[in-house]
């Protein structure tokens, strides 16, 4: 099976400080991923390189069917070539309704031009509607998102990053700051949407992890230090050592 | 389409009702039409003002809407005037020299007449050569392309080079400020060949109409201002109307995130400060042959910053709002510095308005900053209802925007 991104050994320095050390790893087309990992180990970082806010030192990232190399392209291309990204803290556009925000992620032309003489279709309202039936906010729609709680942001982030239709979906840990039931809510939309996509999960929670029920990747210190299922890498000695005995 | 567009965004069409009303009530007072209650000087003091408007309603769709705190659309709408004003000069000049030459024995050649005009434009200069960027100035049509084309060609190589370097903030607002000094100090040099401190003078005549009174030239004029205003003000609505506009305000609150959209941030700004420079370049163009003289200390630095500090008071983010406070504070303006004002006599000091005006604008616009962020064209919020999302009580989410105890209580 072809890899939909290959990240092959970067490294970056930041003052001094070796955040991501000689990193390589796959991810298939339709996966899901957790990344796990000690404070410092580099799971930002490492987002951080895919989507072109930060330049390796050295390596590639590796795209899609043609293995086009992601470092040096800037992040608005990079989004365009279909990698949608989820921060830590939500970040929506508060001053504007959730269906502002909603149609701006909608995949459609992102030219100046364009976008100056774009006006939603019949189509675009009716996918608008169904994502905000996706994340609960379909009756949410015409309020100002700086309004909603703190979980409906996320979810509305979430719903951003659906409307993107990536085929990369980097998400990082969604699940901060939630309520028992909207974790889960999270977890099926993550795992209804790694069906069609990639999707790579940065967590901390650990019961988190365990339910999405994926392929997991151990960072440590910049690089990879154990992969395997859930059960297989707690198993290992050093992700004990550095991480799960703390 | 057109009609739903309007129809979605009612506060275009009472912009456009009040500004119709007002170009009525102005036509029916001035002295060339009507009561004369209007006097000439105050109707091209109202027209220029509607120019101003314009230069806000540009500067708010940058500062407003994509929060690029710009310290240089003056020097656009300089350069705008400079444009126009090249033509005017040139033509009224050329006038006068081929009248007087006309009483000479032998008829003068064209050469000859071309050369008598340079005297006349450039002897205040020292010299008598027409300069390179004088090349058009004989056709009206050329200088009124370049009046769009010389403010958005500049705009777009410093803007260009600033937002590529993504340079942003404060930072960018000193890069455009420092572009502005070195316009308005280059333009000072006598051989900049736009008559250095002279500037360009006798805008108010317009060649050919010599026997039409100021008194129509100035409604003239007034009404261009009115419908250049009308035109720019619908055109920025229907910029920020749509997706378009959502990213502009996607940009202003939150960069990145827009770059993670997949938008690129740097094209947007470009496209937009270039626009916006090309509406200063017009408004320019119509505001100097109302004020007959423009020279390099309309482009100073403080021009500018007088744009910002309109655009504030009147209210950021809301195109009428910046009208409002173009036209207020440039009137308001026009009234303590022109001496109208009656001085304040306190005893022991005389406050004299004309020293004491800036120091009052200056006071307003720290207090409308620090306590009425929405400025002027905030006080339509309390009639239509437009309001912000109370915050009370202690935050219920780890987010600053999330809701919070006493609105989760309702």
């Amino acid at each position: 099976m072809s890899q939909l991104l290959e990240v092959n050994g970067i490294s970056v320095t930041f003052d001094g400080f070796r955040a991501i050390n000689n990193l390589s790893f796959n991810i298939g087309p339709a996966e899901l991923r957790a990344i796990i990992g000690p404070n410092g180990a580099g799971k930002t970082t490492f987002m951080d390189i895919v989507t072109g806010k930060t330049k390796p030192d050295e390596g590639k990232v590796l795209w899609g069917d043609m293995s086009r190399n992601l470092v040096g392209m800037n992040e608005a291309r990079i989004a365009q070539e279909g990698i949608g990204r989820k921060f830590q803290k939500p970040t929506v556009f508060e001053d504007q309704s959730v269906e502002e925000n909603l149609l701006m992620a909608l995949r459609n032309a992102r030219g100046a031009f364009s976008v100056l003489f774009w006006r939603p279709t019949d189509a675009d309202m009716t996918r608008v509607r169904e994502l905000a039936a996706e994340i609960g906010l379909a009756n949410e729609l015409s309020r100002k998102s700086g309004e909603l709680s703190h979980g409906q942001k996320q979810w509305l982030e979430i719903g951003m990053l659906l409307a993107q239709e990536p085929k990369l979906l980097l998400v990082d840990e969604p699940a901060a700051g939630m309520t028992p039931e909207e974790r889960e809510h999270t977890t099926d939309i993550l795992v209804e949407a790694a069906k069609t996509r990639a999707v790579v999960v940065v967590e901390h929670d650990m019961e988190f992890v365990r339910r999405l029920n994926c392929k997991v990747t151990v960072l440590h210190e910049g690089s990879v230090l154990a992969e395997g299922s859930l059960d297989h890498v707690t198993a290992n000695q050093q992700v004990i050592d550095v991480y799960l005995g703390r | 389409m057109q009609r739903s567009f309007l129809m979605k965004n009612p506060s275009i069409m009472v912009f456009l009702a009040v500004l119709a009303l007002f170009t009525i009530v102005v036509t029916i007072g001035s002295e060339a039409f009507g009561a004369g209650f209007v006097s000439t000087s105050f109707v091209k003091t109202l027209g220029k003002t509607l120019c101003l408007a314009l230069v806000a309603v540009a500067m708010d769709l940058v500062w407003g809407y994509a929060g690029i705190l710009s310290l240089g659309h003056f020097a656009f709408f300089g350069l705008g005037g400079y444009m126009i004003g090249m033509w005017l000069m040139y033509e009224r000049t050329k006038e006068i020299v081929a009248a007087s030459m006309a009483e000479a024995p032998i008829p003068p050649t064209p050469q000859e007449i071309v050369d008598g005009i340079g005297t006349q434009i450039f002897g205040v200069v020292g010299s008598a050569e027409f300069p390179v960027i004088w090349a058009f100035a004989d056709s009206l049509f050329l200088q009124l392309v370049l009046v769009v084309a010389v403010p958005g060609l500049l705009a777009l190589i410093f803007g260009w080079l600033a937002f590529r370097s993504r340079v942003t903030g404060v930072y960018l607002s000193i890069l455009t400020q420092a572009m502005t000094l070195a316009l308005s100090l280059y333009l000072f040099q006598n051989d900049s060949g736009l008559r250095g401190n002279n500037g360009l003078s006798g805008l108010q005549n317009l060649p050919g109409l010599d026997d039409i009174s100021q008194d129509f030239v100035s409604m003239w004029f007034f009404w261009g201002s009115a419908l250049a205003l009308a035109l720019g003000y619908v055109f920025a609505a229907w910029i920020v109307s749509g997706k378009f506009g959502s990213v502009l305000r996607g940009i202003r609150d939150n960069e990145a995130r827009v770059r993670f959209l997949g938008y690129s941030v740097e094209g947007y700004k470009l496209f937009l400060f270039t626009v916006t420079a090309m509406i200063a370049g017009v408004a320019g163009a119509l505001y100097y042959p109302q004020a007959g003289i423009i020279n390099p200390a309309e482009i100073a630095p403080i021009a500018s910053i007088y744009l910002a500090v309109w655009v504030a008071i009147g209210g950021r983010g809301r195109l009428y709002g910046a009208v409002i406070g173009a036209v207020f504070v440039s009137l308001v303006s026009t009234f303590f510095t022109g001496g109208q004002a009656p001085d304040i006599d306190l005893g022991f000091y005389r406050i004299q308005w004309v020293d004491w005006w800036t120091i009052l604008l200056g006071l307003s616009f720290v207090l409308v900053t620090l306590f009425a962020p929405q400025g002027m064209g905030g006080l339509f919020d309390l009639i239509t209802g437009r309001r912000h999302p109370e915050r009370h009580g202690a935050d219920l989410g780890p987010d600053k925007g999330s809701l919070q105890e006493e609105e989760a209580e309702r």
